[in-house]
């Protein structure tokens, strides 16, 4: 195949080429198979079971929904604490200053506010999010992920790339065709 | 209709496998416990009849012994119930594996009926309404139209009836199903399932004003039933997950119920711990903040200083403890988290029917009696005889379900 054609510019990575979920499915599980760490899979849809055959592990969000939401519970409750007994202290129906059960939905509240703040910001940080542009949009081949086909993309970061050998790992895993992209210019 | 058996997943060839299962998975052996229905039935009735003896100095310790006991178990038989229609009302595919279980459960509560007959008989010896002193309090008597004894019991038959017809209906056809493996029935018992649903709630709602709410006749909350059935739902799961770990220990349903479906499971239960906090505090803080005689009383016997350490106990141990512990995804995929929560939680139910119940009979605090084991024993072993009895007249799993391909490759994403 054309894939390994001499490239003048920095090497981002290999791109793969697949016709189907099954060969990508396939073609993942040798990715991961051979110890690649910095790689990803591209599909116009999801792709059930997909990290397992990438051995994925778990996802950190959850961890940043439980930190978020506990100090936005936290900081609801502190904040109503603060003004009822501190700040703006007043007599309520006869209720102490810090009558807690009234600001339970407050606090409450405050705490969805933060685990889904968490849930958003943790997505996006941990998926390197947001950026305007990724070196793969350079591949005129990539721009049928949207349609109909798959992609193994590994880069060039990872501590086992190399040139040829992850070129022809990607060939032999099946895929159509496999090239190699720059870093844009 | 869309019974389809495929799951939608691209690449999966184990979807596509026809269900195989053997015999050995899916019955329960007979051999080693032969007659446990028949002895754990006896032994009831054998401790329900002492029980009686030993009470009867002493009706209202009897009957509200009786009562918290009884309504802790009609809770978990109707859990069967509520868990089979909101399977068919949401067309799940998930769940066909345990729903048998559920079936099984629900298939229980013509027991639960008939034992309902002794609270008919002590219906004086527990109510305040029923009281002779409830004639002079104006505003009791405002409401002996609907708290009578008369109406209470007529009501409760209604209910109980309903219910018990339900329960039986659901474990029948399903049950006809394996014999005739008829698409037509799973399309029938969807089609019931929508309106039986709303027999449920109302007479749900009802049922929990009847019998547990009207201990205190001055006080009411509109929220009552949904507290009520908080208990009910989480219990519910707690139940089928206990009873798909018992029925795997005994070498029955491996490789049919995985930890897929315990873990979704799981999931509903702690959803479940989420929602019955969150009745309770709603029911509880507006009372609280509009702080009227009529409303807080009921929280009062329930805030002295004798009952408040229960009462702490209860938001610790039934919301705070199992939050935080089923929040983890782990615990609810290996089999000692299931067994630690499932039998925590139902323990908690029980505790929480106790709390509901029993501060109208002691005012300075709790006191566990005598006659509440021996009633909750002979309740339980009959309750155990029961579902002994409905699991083993049948396969465990709706063997020709439309969706039970879809069930056993089921998979949390």
């Amino acid at each position: 195949m054309s894939a390994a054609a001499a490239t003048t510019g920095t090497v981002w990575g290999a791109l793969a080429e697949f016709d189907s979920p099954a060969a990508l499915y396939k073609a993942a599980e040798r990715v991961r198979d051979a110890g690649f760490e910095q790689w990803d899979t591209h599909s116009p849809f999801p792709v059930h079971g997909l990290e397992k055959a990438m051995g994925l592990k778990r996802s950190m969000v959850p961890l940043a929904v439980l930190v978020f939401g506990l100090a936005g519970a936290a900081a609801g409750m502190g904040l109503q604490w603060w003004v009822a007994t501190r700040a703006y202290p007043l007599v309520i129906s006869g209720k102490p200053f810090f009558s807690w059960p009234a600001f339970v939905p407050i606090m409450f509240e405050c705490g969805v506010l933060g685990g889904a703040t968490g849930a958003v910001l943790g997505f996006l940080g941990f998926s390197k999010l947001p950026r305007h542009h990724h070196p793969l949009f350079e591949s005129k081949r990539f721009e049928r992920v949207t349609d109909d086909r798959f992609f193994i993309s590994i880069e060039a970061a990872d501590p086992h790339f190399d040139r040829s050998a992850t070129v022809q790992l990607l060939e032999r895993a099946g895929a159509l065709a496999v090239e190699l992209v720059e870093e844009p210019a | 209709m869309n019974t389809g058996t495929h799951t939608g997943m691209p690449h999966g060839d184990d979807a596509h496998a026809a269900p195989s299962l053997d015999r050995a998975q899916v019955t329960l052996k007979r051999e080693g416990a032969g007659g446990l229905p028949l002895i754990a039935g006896a032994l009831g009735v054998v401790l329900l009849a002492v029980a009686f003896i030993v009470g009867k100095g002493d009706p209202a310790q009897l009957f509200h012994s009786y009562l918290f006991n009884w309504v802790y178990f009609a809770m978990l038989s109707l859990g069967g119930l509520f868990f089979v229609l909101l399977q068919h009302l949401t067309r799940a595919g998930w769940s066909v594996v345990v729903r048998r279980l559920a079936e099984a459960v629900g298939a229980t509560l013509p027991v639960t009926a008939i034992l309902f007959v002794p609270i008919a008989f002590g219906v004086r010896a527990i109510y305040p309404w029923a009281s002779e002193a409830a004639a002079h309090d104006p505003v009791i008597a405002h409401k002996s139209g609907w708290l009578a004894p008369g109406p209470f019991v007529v009501r409760a038959a209604i209910y109980l009836v309903l219910w018990s017809l339900l329960g039986w209906w659901f474990w029948r056809q399903s049950e006809r199903q394996d014999r005739m493996g008829a698409l037509q029935i799973t399309r029938r018992m969807q089609s019931v399932s929508a309106p039986s649903m709303l027999v449920f709630a109302i007479t749900l709602t009802l049922a929990s004003f009847d019998w547990v709410m009207s201990l205190s006749p001055r006080w009411y909350s509109t929220v009552f039933g949904g507290y009520l059935f908080g208990g009910l739902a989480m219990s519910s799961f707690a139940l089928l997950i206990v009873l798909a770990l018992l029925l795997q220990r005994r070498g029955a349903l491996g490789g049919v119920v995985t930890m897929e479906h315990f873990h979704d499971l799981g999931k509903l239960m702690f959803a479940f711990v989420v929602f019955w906090i969150y009745i309770a505090f709603a029911q509880f803080m507006l009372q609280w903040y509009a702080n009227m005689p009529e409303e807080t009383n009921w929280f009062a016997a329930r805030l002295n200083p004798g009952w408040l350490p229960l009462t702490r106990a209860l938001v610790v141990g039934h919301f705070v403890i199992p939050f935080f512990f089923l929040l983890m995804r782990d615990v609810k995929r290996v089999r000692w988290g299931l067994w630690a929560s499932a039998l925590w939680l139902l323990l908690m139910e029980w505790l929480d029917i106790y709390w509901l119940i029993m501060p109208s009979l002691y005012h300075d605090g709790p006191r566990l009696r005598l006659l509440d084991v021996l009633t909750f024993l002979a309740l339980g072993l009959l309750f155990a005889g029961a579902l002994a009895w409905t699991l083993r007249r049948r396969a465990l799993v709706p063997v020709n379900d439309p969706r039970l391909v879809e069930s056993l490759a089921f998979e949390n994403v």
